[in-house]
């Protein structure tokens, strides 16, 4: 089977879900979501063994051959794992979202097509090896993330973190755009992998530098890196499978990805080196402290997500490192890559459990507030088992996955003193400072976490619900990744045999020829050496400095909310919204006349100017029809049907004599032997009349009195240049030929090639069919709008409101 | 007071016939000789709009229960469906195809796949104008 078509099925797929929705409604439609991400994974799966001995696959679906874009299916070990992450968690998610969405009170329709769609995305982008594909898969998991998190549309939170996702990872996906142009340009290819064969020359490019900060904006914004991850937090109000799988699990992991596969086009630069690695351990150690200033269950996880989002990238600027030291395979640097995958596999396990509860306690007590829940030990120990094991290892724990690459994340910040090159011999110490200090921050909140939760006082008088374990199947996702939690710190070496080897080569290939040289090998215990002594400090401060939470988290309020980035988004979305506001506030007037009145001036204005800067007034009376008697008196009569307009005193003459107008310009184009023209015209005006004298009804107030217009000076002048404009252009073009006239290709090509005899339908409905096919579609676009305005008159009501 | 407008009621029922088959006339001649869609399509819309102001709106939306809405629609949907026809053929977007048939009664005859498209253009420039003066009119 192609694997290029394999990235539609989920999307097509999505088709169905409205009909069984509607069709076979008693049984949950998640059931048969379900089928989709399963079959896929277990499909993927099948591509292990291959892809483990460094095998590659490769599908190409043609699209726009024109642009040389195409749907490239690229399938390594990078892109393999992540494919194995969005399908299997994918189809946990959708387990879990049965128990978690009620079949008759949510719009279950919605939601699965939402999630399939975005299942699509995310696969096109972890597959994509062609990087306008790849961006537009990427826009498409925004909007699709935007969708999810505005599920509960009625509620006004989440309609504003809907909107903050998207302004956000929409402005870093344009910027990322932009990055993708130069890099193609640079290297005269959409491929990523042949951009990656070219790497050297394109380091020394004008434009690379601009394409790696481009790129970046487009991962930062995405994988929620600081100063971007303010949207995450908010993002919190989708439903909890949503977070689980999108915001924390895939989605944001989407930058990570990015910046992965681009490693080997711009690890040579000592720019991405410093803001991948400083960015991400800065975010690493800002949101970890932030996490305990959340009281909502959700937004400790979202904050730790971010945190340990920032853990994986400093992870993967340190791995740029191992491109600048020969035989770097055989020093301490080769840790960075491997401790970024193996660690984002672990996090997706235990952050996704971490979610998973949090979504059984919102469902089973009502509330995700921390400071009303407690005590829960007792009531649910199978969450409160779940929960343990996911914090702990998120703490760093034996013997949990994440003690592991925990771990191997201190030895590649501790790597970094073998490297001396970008001035790091001076700064490398800080690295390790910085994860230490983010270390024991991400320990107390992965305790506080789980103990506030389920330890302490019972207070089921702030509960809105009766506390109480979960239904057996929304507990089976969580379970099962608890225990993989479990399973991978016994089993660490398989794991890394067959998912995360083949990635780091993908990561570094210059280094390694096949996955099976990378000779990394994982194992709990490996001496007293300083990672030992450091995770034991983090364990010992961390755990004194939980002891007695209590009595330093209230200096948390004493950080002002004025000065947050939260705030400056808010300021920037206002004055944005409302400058914009003011801005056309000042020359929409709501009178078509004053809007007639700007178009026509500055198309005499800019006609006028581009006439005198092309110096192209040229009058030349040679060449011309003799004018006739006819000629002569439809002129008068034209004339004549026009002052008396600017003359009449009630409207009703004014519509007639413009009528005369019209009528009169009909019979020119007779004369003008122009019977096409003729016809329309007088088809036109006869029905304008009509229209004229149905909306004299309408027309405003003022005017039916009788009585004369005033003369105004502007607008008499503005009358006076569209009229010089025109005689000008007409006598212009009619004195010069600059190029052979057009008609004389139509007449040649109008039987043979079109065959048709009347040029000016032929030119309406072939040569320039385009035209009108969006000219009709503006005249049914008018004819929409014309109902709204009329029919559905938009009455003020009282009390009405969006927010339910 | 209540006009008397017996002569002009009396004259439309025939004019307005004419004006159709005119209409439709000069839709199919449009390709060789003056005349086409647009046109048809106005004069299709000024023969409604005629009944109106002979008879009055309800009466003729007896008569023509049309909504001219749906008219438009169709008429964009078939505009667009030839359009990208041409890409089942392989050759470009919007290309069209024509050729000559014997057919019976007719005789040698020219079909264009131009004409599907105008038809759609006719389709809604009549929906369109009669949604415009049909909203307008009723609207008091």
């Amino acid at each position: 089977m192609s694997l290029v078509f394999l990235i539609f099925i989920p999307i097509l797929a999505a088709l169905f879900i409205p009909l069984l929705f509607k069709r076979l409604g008693q049984i949950h439609t998640g059931w048969f979501v379900l089928l989709v991400p399963a079959a896929l994974f277990l499909y993927y799966a099948t591509r292990l063994p291959s892809v483990m001995e460094g095998g590659t696959y490769v599908s190409e679906l043609s699209w726009i051959p024109s642009l040389d874009i195409a749907f490239i299916a690229y399938l390594d070990g990078l892109s393999l794992l992540f494919t194995l992450l969005i399908t299997g968690i994918g189809a946990l998610v959708v387990l879990y979202s049965i128990f978690y969405l009620d079949k008759h009170r949510e719009q279950l329709h919605n939601f699965y097509v939402y999630l399939l769609i975005f299942m699509s995305a995310m696969l096109g982008v972890v597959q994509s090896d062609h990087l306008i594909t790849l961006y537009l898969f990427w826009e498409l998991t925004s909007i699709s993330s935007f969708l999810l998190i505005a599920y509960w549309y009625t509620r006004d939170r989440s309609r504003f973190g809907a909107l903050k996702s998207m302004m956000i990872t929409v402005f870093g996906g344009l910027m990322m755009l932009g990055g993708f142009v130069l890099l193609s340009i640079m290297g005269g290819t959409y491929s990523i992998r042949e951009l990656i064969a070219q790497a050297p020359e394109l380091a020394q490019h004008d434009f690379f530098i601009w394409a790696l900060v481009l790129v970046l904006l487009g991962a930062f914004t995405k994988s929620a890196q600081f100063p971007f991850y303010i949207w995450l937090p908010d993002a919190m109000e989708a439903p909890t499978p949503v977070s689980a799988y999108l915001h924390s699990a895939t989605m944001v992991k989407a930058g990570i990805y990015l910046v992965a596969r681009l490693t080997p086009v711009f690890a040579l630069s000592e720019v991405w080196m410093w803001l991948v690695a400083g960015v991400g351990l800065f975010t690493m150690v800002w949101a970890s402290f932030f996490a305990l200033k959340q009281k909502d269950l959700k937004g400790i996880l979202a904050f730790s997500t971010v945190s340990q989002l920032g853990l994986i990238m400093s992870l993967l600027g340190v791995a740029a490192a191992a491109y600048h030291v020969e035989g770097a395979a055989d020093t301490y640097l080769k840790y960075a890559a491997f401790a970024a995958i193996f660690h984002l596999i672990n996090h997706a396990t235990f952050k996704g459990s971490l979610f998973m509860i949090a979504g059984i306690i919102d469902h089973e007590t009502g509330t995700r507030d921390i400071r009303k829940l407690g005590g829960l030990m007792s009531l649910m120990p199978v969450s409160f088992t779940v929960a343990l094991i996911g914090s702990l290892s998120m703490a760093g724990l034996p013997p949990f996955n994440g003690f592991l690459s925990k771990e191997m994340f201190l030895t590649a910040m501790l790597s970094l003193q073998e490297f001396n090159m970008f001035s790091m011999d001076v700064w490398w110490v800080l690295f390790p400072i910085i994860a230490w200090i983010g270390s024991v921050f991400t320990f107390i909140y992965s305790l506080y976490f789980v103990f506030h939760t389920f330890a302490g006082k019972h207070q089921p008088e702030q509960l809105p619900k009766q506390a109480h374990e979960a239904p057996i199947g929304m507990l089976i996702s969580p379970v099962f990744l608890a225990a993989l939690v479990v399973m991978i710190f016994f089993i660490p070496n398989l794991i890394g045999d067959w998912l995360v080897k083949p990635a780091v080569a993908a990561i570094q290939p210059f280094l390694y020829d096949s996955p099976q040289n990378v000779d990394i090998h994982v194992s709990a215990w490996h001496g007293f050496n300083t990672e030992l002594f450091m995770t034991l400090g983090i364990f010992a401060i961390g755990g004194l400095m939980f002891w007695t939470l209590r009595k330093w988290q209230h200096l948390y309020d004493l950080y002002p909310d004025s000065i947050s980035l939260n705030r400056l988004y808010d300021e920037m979305m206002l004055l944005s919204d409302g400058g914009a506001n003011r801005f056309s506030r000042i020359y929409m007037t709501g009178f078509i006349r004053s809007y007639l009145v700007y178009m026509f001036s500055f198309m005499s204005f800019i006609v006028l100017l581009t006439l005198f800067l092309n110096e192209a007034f040229q009058i030349d009376f040679n060449n011309l029809a003799p004018i006739g008697v006819y000629e002569i008196v439809i002129l008068l009569a034209l004339v004549g049907a026009t002052l008396t307009i600017l003359g009449s005193k009630s409207r009703l003459t004014a519509i007639i004599a413009l009528g005369a107008v019209g009528y009169s310009v009909a019979l020119l184009f007779v004369i003008f032997r122009a019977p096409d023209l003729a016809l329309t015209q007088l088809v036109i005006e006869t029905i304008s009349v009509a229209l004229f004298l149905l909306a004299f009804y309408h027309l405003p107030q003022i005017s039916r009195k009788e009585e004369r217009m005033k003369f105004r000076f502007g607008n008499a002048l503005v009358a006076l240049g569209v009229g010089v404009t025109m005689t000008l252009v007409a006598l212009s073009a009619h004195s010069q030929k600059a190029m052979p006239s057009i008609s004389e290709f139509y007449k040649e090509t109008v039987y043979k090639e079109a065959g048709g005899g009347n040029i000016v339908n032929v030119i309406l409905v072939d040569y320039r069919g385009f035209d009108t096919l969006f000219e009709i579609a503006v005249l049914g676009i008018a004819g929409i709008g014309i109902i709204t305005m009329i029919r559905l008159r938009l009455t003020k009501k009282e009390g009405q409101h969006e927010n339910k | 007071m209540r006009t008397n407008d017996v002569m002009l009621q009396t004259a439309t029922k025939v004019v307005t016939f004419i004006i159709l088959m005119f209409a439709v006339h000069i839709f199919f001649a449009g390709h060789y000789t003056p005349g086409g869609g647009f046109v048809g399509g106005l004069l299709t819309a000024s023969a409604i709009v005629l009944l109106m102001l002979a008879f009055d709106i309800p009466t003729i939306k007896k008569i023509l229960p049309i909504n001219y809405v749906v008219l438009t629609a169709v008429g964009l949907l078939i505009a667009i469906a030839t359009a990208s026809a041409s890409i089942f053929f392989d050759v470009p977007f919007f290309t069209h195809a024509y050729d000559y048939f014997d057919l019976p009664l007719f005789g040698e005859t020219s079909l264009h796949s131009a004409l599907l498209f105008d038809i759609g253009v006719y389709l809604v420039v009549v929906g369109v104008t009669m949604t415009i003066i049909q909203t307008i009119g009723e609207d008091e």
